[in-house]
């Protein structure tokens, strides 16, 4: 195996969603090449830092103008489904 | 500890949320609203990188699903019914602001400068505690930004939403292969460009 099969493999081993055949030659790969182990790891610290940090956090004033917002405008839409003034043809509501 | 991914758990109580929101029930809505409003902003500032665009795709992307609840067929679970229709949404709005480049999910250059890492060199054991939370937020910020529309869009709904690879490719409409390939160059390129903030100072010649 070389170091870019072992890449093209990489996504595949972080997640965790390969066969034990083609998990044991990248762990033998993992053992003799530094650099590889060196890119997995770091790629490894990639994720989890994105992961945990709460990058774009929704801000709990901002979140409830938006869900006001949404709920009055879904209200909006429900009654002009129900209620549709001028035209008739398409009667939804029971 | 944190996490920030939706819990899968409550998918049984969600389609009966589903159901009374289909039959006109907009409080159940509103509780759908609740629990997915903090991962549709974050989705949508990913791709958007702007946070009037974002709060505009958090209130489209409802009131669309809503509108719509009719033509959810129930096949896939209703938040990735919802990351599609957000995704078009933040999509939309980046091309309205970028209408001179290419904005598409089919993007997916390929070099093999582009995957083969430039850089090795090891990090310190907790990068992340080499600087305070705002100073970590902007250097992520910055640096995500950097990537091709296409492949933040797959970042973000597999590594930082934690959607599955077919959960992802159902939501933007790819090839299995076709979100893998993405995402591998997406990772690939976000470390290489954390390197100069994260690597290891203190060894010098990448020995321990
Ligand atoms: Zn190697």
């Amino acid at each position: 195996m070389t170091c870019s099969d072992f890449l093209k493999e990489l996504a595949d081993y972080l997640d965790d969603s390969m066969d034990a055949q083609t998990r044991a030659e990248l762990e033998d790969h993992l053992q003799w090449c530094h650099n590889c182990y060196v890119v997995c790891n770091t790629t490894k610290m990639t994720i989890e830092i994105y992961r945990d940090s709460h990058l774009y956090e929704l801000p709990d004033d901002l979140r409830t103008r938006l869900r006001t917002a949404i709920v009055s405008k879904c209200e909006g839409h429900k009654k002009q489904v129900s209620d549709p003034r001028g035209q008739s043809d398409a009667p939804t509501a029971k | 500890m944190g996490t920030i991914q939706p819990k899968v758990e409550a998918a049984s109580d969600e389609i009966t949320l589903v159901h009374a929101a289909k039959a006109g029930d907009i409080s159940a809505f509103e509780e759908l609203v609740k629990r997915y409003d903090r991962n549709v902003f974050r989705i949508a500032q990913h791709i958007t990188q702007n946070r009037e665009d974002a709060e505009d795709v958090v209130q489209d992307a409802f009131l669309k699903a809503y509108q719509n609840l009719a033509n959810f067929q129930e096949q896939s679970k209703f938040y990735t019914w919802l990351v599609r229709i957000a995704v078009n949404e933040a999509l939309m709005r980046l091309r309205r602001r970028r209408p001179e480049r290419m904005v598409s999910l089919d993007e997916d250059i390929k070099t093999e400068e582009d995957s083969m890492p430039r850089e090795v060199a090891d990090w310190s054991p907790n990068p992340e505690q080499l600087y305070n939370q705002g100073e970590l937020k902007e250097i992520l910020g910055k640096t995500i930004q950097g990537l091709p529309p296409s492949f933040r869009t797959v970042f973000v709904l597999r590594d930082v939403e934690g959607l599955s690879t077919e959960e992802t490719a159902d939501a933007l409409d790819l090839s299995i292969p076709g979100v893998k390939s993405r995402l591998l160059r997406a990772r690939l390129q976000l470390r290489e460009r954390l390197n100069k903030y994260f690597k290891n100072r203190t060894g010098g010649d990448g020995k321990p």
